[in-house]
């Protein structure tokens, strides 16, 4: 293995990383896949409130194999259940909520983030069917929006990037993406360094990151719990 | 004012080659399964079809589609568990996709029900899909101008009716279904149950019958999910 693979963290702990920034009572919108792990590991004490494109704010969890109700899904087509607090609405509503600023926190995948905080997440740009579903609309409009991913693609090439290559799904949008091997800020269209993966020298890191990583104050280490599922 | 229609063929009758035609639901939650099946049924033609999705597997609006009745479909996520007829259409060249942004979608159609031509949305701003679009910053940020989008038909799933077409959802199943029935000429909507007049709470009601214009019983509505568990292929 490499030194970056030894060091990386898995995707759970990713998502337990970006779940520790979440407030209590915030309105948070999670992406389809990955980003909805982020749901399984609020710190004790915090309540969030899920809201999913499809018209549904503070839903249940998943409900057991049998028992689903295939009227109520979420955004990513899966069965959720209802409990006390849950609210139904309609489309348009639902990207009001969106688009009109009312939402705390969005946090989606990416294929590319710039250092400007441009988000390159719908798109490989090789043909095929093109699919955008409500991403272009959290990324403008949430109030903060982060994303999880892996530092690098799956052959290895920086994640975070000068300037986005891909199609891009917003504009200056990204405000901290959580990494498998950092926390990254974009400040004034730089990657700033908060907390890095222990083991892994600044050198290391910089050698897997597109552009420049800089540094306003120490260094945290990037410290998660094992065995998370 | 009745507006009851006793069977779901009648129902789908006047819907005529070239029409544009908004179908409710957020993949197989909320489509209108039954009424689907009767557009196929019916045979209309060269369709303009307006969903969130491109249908999954072989029955609602992936049927519809296999069965070559449509020609252009705009949505917004033409992915699924199974979306092989829609892609292989595409990637051939016999079906045009119109890709617009989930909540741009839905607004377009509000727009279009509520008489709005044009509105600014962040959403998209910057990106190929604002591409020919009149973009304008407002207060120091930039904004795509969107049109509004309106239908001949729209077909509707909804939970209970009255004869005034008084409408209530199922749960999730509301999504695109109450801006959808805004926005077009005639809206027919399939429930579970028409219910007398009165039989719906006036403070439940979530689409008012103004907006709809057919309604016809679908006791045990099918869900998409389960045909497609079942591997069903309609006709």
């Amino acid at each position: 293995m490499t030194d970056i693979e030894t060091h990386s963290l898995s995707n759970a702990q990713i998502a337990w990383r970006a779940a520790q920034d979440i407030t209590d009572g915030a309105y948070v919108n999670l992406g389809i896949g990955f980003p909805e792990m982020v749901a399984r590991f609020q710190p004790e004490g915090r309540q969030a409130i899920f809201h999913t494109e499809n018209g549904v704010l503070d839903f249940g969890k998943a409900p057991a194999a049998g028992a689903e109700d295939w009227d109520c899904i979420n955004a990513g087509k899966k069965a959720i259940t209802i409990k006390p607090g849950t609210a139904f609405f309609d489309h348009a509503d639902s990207f009001a909520m969106v688009r009109g600023g009312h939402l705390d926190v969005a946090i989606l995948g990416a294929y590319e983030i710039a250092q400007n905080g441009d988000l390159a997440n719908w798109s490989t740009g090789r043909g095929g069917v093109p699919a955008v579903g409500g991403a272009m609309d959290l990324v403008q409009s949430a109030k903060r929006v982060a994303v999880v991913t892996d530092h690098v693609t799956k052959k290895g090439a920086p994640k975070l990037v000068e300037a986005c290559t891909l199609p891009l799904t917003g504009l200056a949008c990204v405000t901290r993406v959580y990494t498998s091997l950092a926390v990254v800020d974009i400040v004034d269209g730089h990657f700033v360094l908060r907390e890095k993966v222990p083991g892994l020298s600044f050198d290391a890191l910089q050698a897997v990151t597109g552009a420049p990583l800089h540094t306003d104050g120490p260094v945290a280490d990037l410290i998660c719990p094992k065995d998370l599922t | 004012m009745e507006k009851t229609i006793a069977t779901l063929s009648e129902a789908v009758s006047a819907i005529t080659d070239g029409a544009t035609v908004m179908i409710g639901g957020f993949g197989g939650s909320g489509a209108p399964i039954e009424l689907i099946h009767a557009l196929i049924d019916h045979g209309a033609k060269h369709l303009s079809v307006v969903n969130n999705n491109a249908g999954n597997g072989h029955v609602g609006l992936a049927a519809l589609i296999e069965q070559g009745q449509v020609d252009k479909l705009i949505c917004s996520f033409p992915r699924s568990a199974d979306p092989r007829v829609f892609s292989e259409r595409y990637l051939a060249g016999q079906i045009e996709l119109e890709l617009v942004p989930q909540g741009t979608l839905a607004e377009r159609i509000r727009a279009g029900g509520a008489g709005i031509p044009a509105f600014y949305t962040p959403t998209g701003a910057g990106t190929a899909l604002a591409n020919g679009k009149p973009q304008d910053t407002f207060d120091g940020r930039l904004y795509v101008q969107e049109r509004w989008l309106k239908a001949d038909f729209a077909l509707i799933k909804a939970e209970l009716a009255d004869p005034h077409g008084n409408l209530t959802y199922r749960m999730a199943a509301r999504n695109f279904n109450p801006v959808m029935a805004m926005a077009a000429t005639v809206t027919i909507a399939q429930a579970s149950k028409i219910v007398p007049l009165g039989g719906i709470d006036p403070e439940h009601v979530i689409t008012p019958g103004i907006f709809v214009d057919r309604i016809v019983t679908v006791a045990d509505p099918a869900q998409e999910e389960m045909l497609n568990r079942a591997e069903a292929v309609y006709p």
